[in-house]
């Protein structure tokens, strides 16, 4: 279970040095993951240091299934949030590796991987976006998945699930909304009716 | 300058006055003071202000300051005061420690909202501290006469003045500075001084200055004028000044007759001249000025223990957070490899968990001290000063005739209003409004006047009352009991008519008095009008009556150019009545020399006046323990008559042998004077000879120039022999008139269930006389008179004698009200002041209390002013009630600021008990609305108020707990800084605020309609227990729904089309969303008033944090973090986001509305019920209906008239043949 709201780890990260790059050095909220050998890092910061890493590819029978990387960032993070020209610099380089690396010819706005590791979940059990298919696939239909076990959980405890899943206008499947609205909904009614049988019983 | 001036700036008081202001001219040098020593080291140097300009004799300015701040220490002072509360203490060291990297958020999200209350509470100071300012500046800017060389006067401003200046001050003015008096307009150097800002009495007292310092009667005298003061040092004790005056060489002795004190007030003469000893803050008045009490409301007081348990609460789950943490960083941590955990600060330090606990328990106390709402006190704050300020606004509560309105002077009581359960009323100035009315006078036996007074106004009203209720009796008993509902409705409809039936009796009662309305004098009788007393058998003994009128008195006459007659200056309103009484059966006062009095006789068969003078021989003036005043003169014959006028016991008790021929009958008549409310006086006289007066002035001389501490026991004794073997004349009758509007109000009093207590100075009958006019008692009520008697045994064992003797009557009525079976019986306990010194001994005190907590009204008469506030601690400690205290004077402050809330009345006799006081008035009418009305309200308000605020408070800190749960207890926050920030100081503060303010249950006029309401706050319906721990069970209920619906909504599934997953920032920003809408959407259900202001404030507070989001949001990235553009980018769009607002809103507001559903259709209080028939208009189409209600919302009670119509039906329901004794005075006990 990696506990991304964990205060220490919530707060270990610059956002003017992702906006900036090395012209900003006051990356002090970044430590532990500040500096190596003497030199600053970017991205700076334990979110940026662990780094998700696993990979994954999907084929339908023997044909590879498409799936789009791109856009599953928010549009204002790429465009505002993470420079256009800054460059990973001296990401991963200490002795401590932590989660994946970073391509330094790829500046931070374009490293979307990044960009949705950035925005830490609200619960330790969380999902992230890792892309979209964008063809149709059939029930039944049999995918195969390769992936690339990268990311250490096992020290931890931690589980990994790969979700497949449809997104209606509603985002994902979502019982709890649906429950909830019909439990409210019916108590609601509940109440009113046995008000208005009371009321109809004996009326002021 | 007029003639009588001229006349009276002859006069020699001196001559007149025996007691007071007599002083042996000769041997003044004797009695000199031996100032050595501390405590008497001042010198002023008369007429040399200069001298005192520089060290060592310069004394403070005549500047005062009663503010607590300057612009200098302002800011240090009102900062240390503001963090001498507990609570600011707490936030100021949680901004502090949010300074440190344990903090959970930013600094500034800790210290902006601490600045912003701090800031607020400090700007209502300077406010009250600018106020008192200008007040001051009013007061220093106040002009006086003052000589500035050579003999010439000039007007300065009173803060000019200095020590040593020689002051003139005129008429009516205040004096500037304590004062030695040096010459007055009279030749004798005499001065009135009315000393109501000090004391509160009204009677003038009389200044008389040194002999030597006579001759300074001039502005051009004072050219070469030196002198040197020794005196004592500035001390607040108001009767005693120690000093000697040096002047031409010689030394003379001072003491507080020469001495006029700063806020007293010059009067009946034209100038007095005088040196300034002490100035501004060494006067003795500013000396004596303390600060009241503070007091804290009920409410507030329990307030502080919701603190206390939500404190608990706070450091309980922060100790569970903190625990929590520890295992978590020592068990977990060193596995969790992101978060680098050998690399850690103490913070984190899994090989230290201990250590890392207890800093995450500073953490925790920080992070959930939103429990503790910071903006509380200052909301509390601002609502109670827009409280007062509509109380002060209040149109209904300001008086016309003096200007006077309502002002409520601490704002900090105003939900005390509605929670009182004893009122403490003084009678003088507050019941009765201190103007005498000659009504009635008994001469020779015969009794004259047939004007009533409002007591027998108030008997008249019954019998309307009587009338009516037969009626209803009547026509209930045709109908049978089949309708026994009716019948008391009835009765509520007859009382509404015969109210009008009544108030026409009193307009034309009104009506009456108003063409021939001559101030103080309502005397009707044709007997004696209009010199029909001439034909009368007993026309000597009225001719003597009328003289001892207008001879025995010390008034001064003031001619009245509109009238063409006089207007007078007396010492007491009571004297003033009578000499206005004597001009109106034609002897009219006219003048007064040094010895001799004019009176103008008017006889109608002769036409024109005769003016006769009276010489003056002696004048043994009143005091309150002589209880008499006599003069002895000589009339234009030479026949030299003592003419006496005093308390009918002591005048009784010096009557010859043969002049008794009256007493009998007189005493009747005074005793029937009594019943009806009157005060009385006796009047007597004897005739002298020449050779026994010239043998006891002699004596008298003697006693008069006698020094030393048994001169006044001298004069006593003299007096004594001369007021011996009078003959009596007759008895007069004044009426105290009663305040207007004083017995409705104190049956709509008594309607809210409010208990009242009389505390009076006067005499027994007086007290009982007033309690019968304003309904406190009625016939057919219990009385139960506690007195003592007078035995002569030695002082240890009578004191013991009557303490047994006080206890037996206290246990003998007690018992008596145990045995009553019938459930109406009233009982009315009437105790005087000696009494009642022995019932508030602690063995006795309690018993005392309990039998008058079972009485329906009581009265205590001869209480002096400590003893009304030892009352007052008595009920307030032991009853636990809250207690109104009301008085106008000076003896009422220690009640005053004892009681819970002191009231005081802006009337006539000074400022002293409003200065005291919580809240004043410019009528004791006016505190039916300020109770009923304002009291009822501010309740309310500011306990649905507190309530909601902590519910608020709770749904907030209660969601961050859970999520804490989540994180692994590291202190993180799901919402970001700002908003927690703006939370409880925009986003929730202003309706909360509107609620306070403005919240109504029902309207005012249906307040008054509806007396009972105030019973809910009387028993503090909104404020117990079980309607504060709803609250919280339903924040605790609000806030789980929140957290656990927006969780399970938003924790894994993505939350739009495009497969977004919801990352922290969005989740917060949700549930803060869901935060808004729900407890705002729960104080629009809690409102039961709106007008636009709450709509704005409400919905307003809605709208400002979308718009908030949205500015939030396009700031820079650097600033708004992971809320840029969350609201136009990722929130708006998503059509969960809205879904999941309407779910938790309604979610969180269904029990609240089924709790209301449920109360208001099976336990309905009594406002839902009208504010449903309101809301339908029945009381419009259903009058009869309306009214029935409006009888029915009452408390039962058994005083005010209304419960005199109530007895009346049931007496005669219960077919009660046996006739009531009159007045039914029953004394229970005998007197032994």
């Amino acid at each position: 279970m990696v506990i991304p709201n964990f205060a220490r780890y919530v707060k270990s990260r610059s956002d003017r040095q992702l906006l900036h790059g090395l012209k900003y050095n006051k990356t002090s909220t970044c430590k532990p993951e500040e500096s190596n050998n003497g030199l600053p890092i970017v991205p700076c910061g334990l979110i940026a240091w662990s780094l998700f890493n696993d990979t994954y590819t999907f084929a339908r029978g023997m044909v590879e299934l498409k799936v789009s990387r791109k856009n599953i960032a928010w549009k204002s993070d790429r465009n505002h949030k993470f420079g256009k020209h800054v460059y990973p610099f001296n990401f991963q380089n200490g002795t401590l590796i932590g989660g994946g690396k970073l391509d330094p010819s790829l500046s931070l706005s374009d490293q979307e991987d990044l960009i949705v590791w950035m925005r830490t979940a609200a619960l330790p059990s969380f999902r992230k976006l890792y892309g979209r298919i964008e063809e149709d696939l059939e029930a039944e239909e049999v995918i195969l998945v390769n992936l690339t076990n990268n990311y250490n959980t096992y020290s931890f405890g931690g589980k990994k699930t790969l979700v497949l899943s449809t997104s209606s206008w509603l985002g994902g499947k979502n019982d709890f909304l649906g429950i909830a609205y019909i439990a409210v909904g019916s108590s609601c009614i509940f109440i009113s009716f046995v008000f208005m049988l009371l009321h109809v019983k004996n009326p002021r | 300058m007029s003639e009588t001036d001229r006349i009276s700036g002859k006069l020699r008081w001196s001559k007149l006055y025996t007691f007071s202001c007599l002083r042996p001219n000769v041997l003044e040098t004797d009695g000199l003071h031996s100032l050595q020593g501390p405590g008497f080291s001042r010198v002023v140097y008369c007429n040399q202000p200069r001298v005192h300009r520089k060290k060592p004799l310069k004394y403070p300015s005549n500047y005062i300051s009663t503010t607590k701040y300057n612009i200098i220490t302002f800011l240090p002072k009102a900062i240390f005061e503001q963090f001498r509360r507990v609570a600011n203490l707490y936030f100021l060291m949680a901004a502090i420690l949010s300074l440190t990297p344990v903090a959970p958020f930013s600094a500034v999200s800790m210290i902006a909202p601490l600045a912003f209350v701090v800031g607020l509470s400090m700007a209502k100071e300077a406010l009250e501290d600018w106020r008192r300012f200008m007040q001051d500046m009013k007061v220093n800017s106040r002009k006086v006469s003052i000589h500035k060389g050579d003999g010439t006067f000039g007007y300065k401003p009173w803060q000019k003045i200095r020590v040593g200046d020689v002051v003139k001050v005129e008429k009516d003015q205040f004096f500037p500075a304590d004062l030695l008096l040096l010459s007055s307009s009279y030749d004798d150097g005499i001065c009135y001084v009315e000393t109501m800002n000090l004391d509160g009495e009204t009677n003038l007292k009389v200044k008389r200055s040194l002999e030597v310092t006579l001759p300074l009667d001039g502005d051009v005298a004072f050219k070469d004028f030196t002198g040197k003061i020794r005196c004592e040092d500035p001390n607040p004790n108001l009767y005693t000044f120690v000093g000697n005056l040096e002047y031409d060489r010689q030394v003379y002795a001072l003491d507080t007759n020469q001495i006029l004190l700063r806020d007293s007030k010059l009067r009946n003469t034209a100038y007095v001249y005088g040196v300034v000893i002490f100035t501004g803050h060494d006067s003795k008045v500013m000396q004596n000025s303390t600060k009241s009490p503070s007091k804290r409301s009920t409410i507030e007081r329990k307030m502080d223990y919701i603190i206390y348990f939500l404190f608990t609460l706070l450091v309980l789950i922060s100790l569970i957070s903190s625990i929590g943490f520890a295992v978590k960083t020592k068990f977990e941590m060193p596995e969790w490899w992101y978060l680098q955990p050998q690399n850690t600060t103490d913070l984190y330090d899994p090989t230290r968990p201990g250590l890392s606990g207890i800093f995450h328990l500073v953490t925790a106390l920080i992070l959930y001290g939103y429990l503790i709402p910071i903006s509380l006190y200052v909301s509390i704050e601002v609502v109670k000063v827009l409280q007062a300020t509509f109380i002060n606004q209040d149109l209904h509560m300001y008086d016309e005739e003096t200007g006077n309105p309502a002002q409520a002077r601490t704002s900090n009581l105003n939900e005390e209003l509605g929670q009182v359960d004893t009122i403490l009323s003084d009678k003088t100035g507050t019941l009765t409004c201190n103007q005498m009315d000659f009504l009635k006078c008994s001469i020779a036996g015969v009794s004259y006047g047939v004007g009533s007074s409002e007591v027998e106004i108030a008997a008249k009203k019954q019998m309307a009352f009587d009338l009516s209720g037969h009626n209803s009796e009547i026509y209930s008993a045709s109908m049978q009991n089949s309708r026994a509902q009716d019948s008391l409705e009835n009765s509520g409809s007859d009382f509404g008519k015969s109210e009008i039936e009544l108030e026409t009796v009193i307009t034309s009662k009104d009506e009456k008095y108003q063409k021939p309305m001559i101030k103080g004098f309502s005397f009707v009788d044709r007997r004696l009008m209009d010199g029909n007393w001439l034909k009368d058998p007993n026309v000597d003994a009225i001719l003597l009556f009328f003289r001892i009128l207008a001879l025995c008195h010390t008034a001064i006459p003031e001619p009245n150019e509109e009238t063409g007659s006089f207007n007078y200056e007396a010492e007491s309103p009571d004297e003033g009545a009578f000499l206005v009484a004597a001009r109106e059966f034609g002897f009219e006062f006219c003048g007064r020399t040094q010895t001799k009095v004019f009176i103008r006789e008017r006889y109608p068969s002769s036409g024109h006046p005769v003016e006769r003078e009276f010489k003056i021989l002696s004048l043994l003036d009143f005091s309150s323990k002589r209880k008499r005043m006599s003069v002895i003169v000589q009339d234009e014959g030479g026949q030299i008559l003592l003419l006496c006028k005093g308390a009918d016991s002591i005048i009784f008790d010096r009557l010859s042998k043969n002049g008794r021929m009256h007493e009998e009958s007189t005493s009747r008549h005074l005793n029937e004077y009594a019943e009806a409310g009157l005060r009385t006086l006796a009047f007597a006289y004897r005739k002298l000879e020449e050779s026994e007066y010239s043998v006891w002035n002699s004596e008298f001389i003697k006693a008069k120039t006698t020094i030393g501490p048994d001169r006044e026991a001298m004069l006593e004794h003299v007096s004594d022999m001369i007021e011996k073997d009078l003959i009596l004349v007759g008895a007069t009758a004044v009426e105290d008139k009663l305040q207007k509007g004083v017995p409705q109000c104190i049956d709509k009093l008594a309607q809210a269930g409010l208990k009242i207590w009389v505390l009076t100075g006067d005499k027994m009958e007086t007290a009982i006389n007033i309690g019968f006019s304003c309904s406190l008692l009625r016939q057919g009520m219990k009385q139960i008179c506690i007195t003592t008697v007078n035995t002569d045994l030695l002082a240890q064992d009578a004191k013991k004698a009557v303490k047994e003797n006080v206890l037996m009557q206290l246990t003998n009525a007690s018992q008596m009200i145990n045995l009553e079976k019938d459930p109406h019986a009233a009982f009315a306990l009437v105790i005087d002041g000696k009494t009642l010194s022995y019932a508030l001994e602690e063995d006795m005190k309690h018993q005392f209390l309990s039998l008058a907590v079972n009485c329906a009204s009581v009265i205590c008469c001869r209480v002096s002013p400590k003893q009304k506030a030892m009352v007052t601690r008595l009920v307030k400690e032991g009853s636990g009630k809250t207690t109104l205290a009301i008085g106008d004077g000076a003896n009422d402050v220690g009640m005053i600021q004892e009681a819970d809330i002191g009231v005081g009345i802006s009337g006539v006799e000074g400022m002293q008990a409003v200065m005291a006081s919580d809240f004043s008035i410019a009528q004791f009418r006016f505190l039916e609305r300020l109770l009923v009305v304002h009291g009822h309200w501010c309740y309310k308000r500011i306990a649905q108020m507190i309530c909601y605020f902590f519910y608020k408070n709770i749904v907030f800190g209660l969601t961050l707990f859970y999520f804490e749960a989540y994180t692994g207890f590291s202190g993180q926050s799901v919402y970001d800084d700002w908003f927690m920030l703006l939370f409880n100081v925009i986003l929730t503060s202003l309706p909360v605020i509107s609620l306070g303010v403005f919240e109504q249950d029902v309207s005012s006029e249906v307040c008054l309609q509806f007396p009972a309401l105030y019973q809910q706050g009387q028993r503090n319906m909104f404020f117990d227990w079980y309607r504060i721990f709803g609250w919280m069970a339903n924040g605790l209920y609000s806030s789980l729904i929140i957290f656990f619906f927006n969780l399970n909504i938003f924790y894994d599934q993505a939350f739009r089309s495009e497969g977004q997953t919801a990352d922290m920032a969005a989740v917060g920003a949700t549930m803060f969303t869901c935060i808004i809408w729900a407890v705002n959407f729960q104080i629009a259900f809690t409102m039961s008033h709106f007008t636009w202001i709450q709509h704005l404030f409400v919905w307003g507070s809605i709208c400002t944090w979308y718009i908030f989001l949205l500015l939030y949001g396009m700031s820079s990235p650097i600033i708004s973090r992971n809320a840029f553009q969350i609201l136009v980018e990722a929130l708006a769009p998503a059509p969960i986001y809205w879904l999941v607002t309407l779910l938790v809103t309604i979610a969180c507001n269904v029990p609240y509305l089924a709790y209301l559903s449920f109360q208001r259709s099976f336990n309905p209080m009594d406002h839902h019920i009208i504010q449903e028939i309101k809301y339908y208009k029945k009381d419009v189409e259903d009058q009869h209906m309306w009214k029935r209600e409006c009888s029915k919302a009452r408390q039962e009670t058994k005083i005010g008239f209304t419960a005199r119509v109530d007895a009346k039906i049931r007496q005669l329901r219960g077919k009660l043949q046996k006739k009531y004794p009159s007045l039914g005075v029953q004394n229970v006990i005998p007197p032994s």
